[in-house]
């Protein structure tokens, strides 16, 4: 089995509220070293290795774990559990 | 003319639907679980509001790949009307049958109340019964109906005029206020706000008994024309 880390965050250039609304929380607390705040959205995956992994999981991002016409996608691929 | 309401594990906008559909516009529908195969027995397919897999990864995008959709896809593609309400515009938006996405709401809340729309299209086969320009009021309930798409969509919305709806108060931050659309074919509609809830003075306004009776006459004209 490998262990993959998939990274779901907003398109440049679509509004991101939730995001806006913690970085106004960081700056009322007094972090005003903080210049921007994203928000995102965190999946791990346990998968079976074979061949096409990556088309595999391509695909799956593509499909349903983001959608493509406001989010974009990264994923990273590790050996994690055995 | 017969109606199929799809029912989604976690749709909660089935029953006032189904109740329009039959009593306030006097139809024959069905209840269609969403396991069910093949929805090409009905002349109408809508999708109802609530929380399709409780809203998990966004919403609507479990629910695109239900067992029924690829048949609401096909009768979409046959030219059938398919009216998304809601959750269940959302829904039509993940399949890809409408373009954009939903964001949350500007606000970060989630809005109940009655909305003022305009009526910017009135020429489609959902909205023939109103006039251009029509002021209505229609409920709103939703926390993620912030509608998204980027400019070159949104030229090509403005251009074949597939924005049916826009609210007056743009109170959730869509873009161009928009409400409500139609694909290219003028056969698929999604909406934010609910038109089932308004179907009768009782529930404080019947303004969008409209919308269920322009199906009709279109689908009669139509009807007429192939028989």
């Amino acid at each position: 089995m490998v262990n993959v880390q998939v990274y779901v965050t907003l398109k440049e250039g679509v509004l991101d509220p939730q995001g806006s609304t913690i970085e106004n929380a960081l700056q009322t607390m007094g972090y005003h070293e903080v210049a921007s705040v994203q928000t995102g959205k965190y999946i791990e995956l346990e998968i079976e290795e074979g061949n096409d992994l990556e088309a595999r999981i391509e695909e799956m991002c593509e499909k349903l774990l983001s959608n493509p016409v406001i989010e974009d996608y990264t994923y990273t691929i590790g050996k994690g559990v055995s | 003319m017969k109606f199929a309401v799809i029912v989604f594990p976690g749709s909660n906008c089935d029953d006032d639907m189904y109740y329009a559909i039959q009593e306030g516009l006097g139809e024959p529908v069905d209840k269609v679980w969403y396991t069910e195969e093949s929805v090409a027995d009905y002349d109408g397919i809508f999708l109802p509001g609530g929380f399709s897999y409780g809203d998990y990864l966004r919403s609507g995008a479990i629910a695109r790949f239900a067992p029924v959709m690829a048949s609401v896809v096909e009768q979409a593609e046959k030219g059938k009307p398919v009216l998304g309400v809601c959750n269940g515009f959302q829904v039509l938006l993940e399949a890809g049958l409408l373009p954009g996405a939903m964001q949350r709401n500007r606000s970060l809340k989630f809005i109940c109340r009655p909305a003022r729309l305009v009526v910017a299209n009135h020429e489609t086969g959902f909205t023939s019964k109103y006039e251009g320009e029509e002021r209505i009021t229609i409920p709103v309930a939703h926390g993620e109906g912030n509608y998204y798409c980027d400019d070159e969509t949104l030229r090509d919305l403005q251009t074949n005029s597939q924005i049916v709806f826009t609210y007056e108060d743009n109170f959730n931050g869509s873009k161009e206020a928009i409400a409500g659309i139609v694909n290219k074919q003028g056969n698929v509609m999604g909406m934010m706000p609910h038109p089932e809830r308004a179907t009768d003075q009782i529930l404080g306004s019947d303004d969008g008994l409209k919308i269920f009776q322009s199906i009709l006459k279109q689908w009669r004209k139509s009807h007429v024309l192939t028989t």
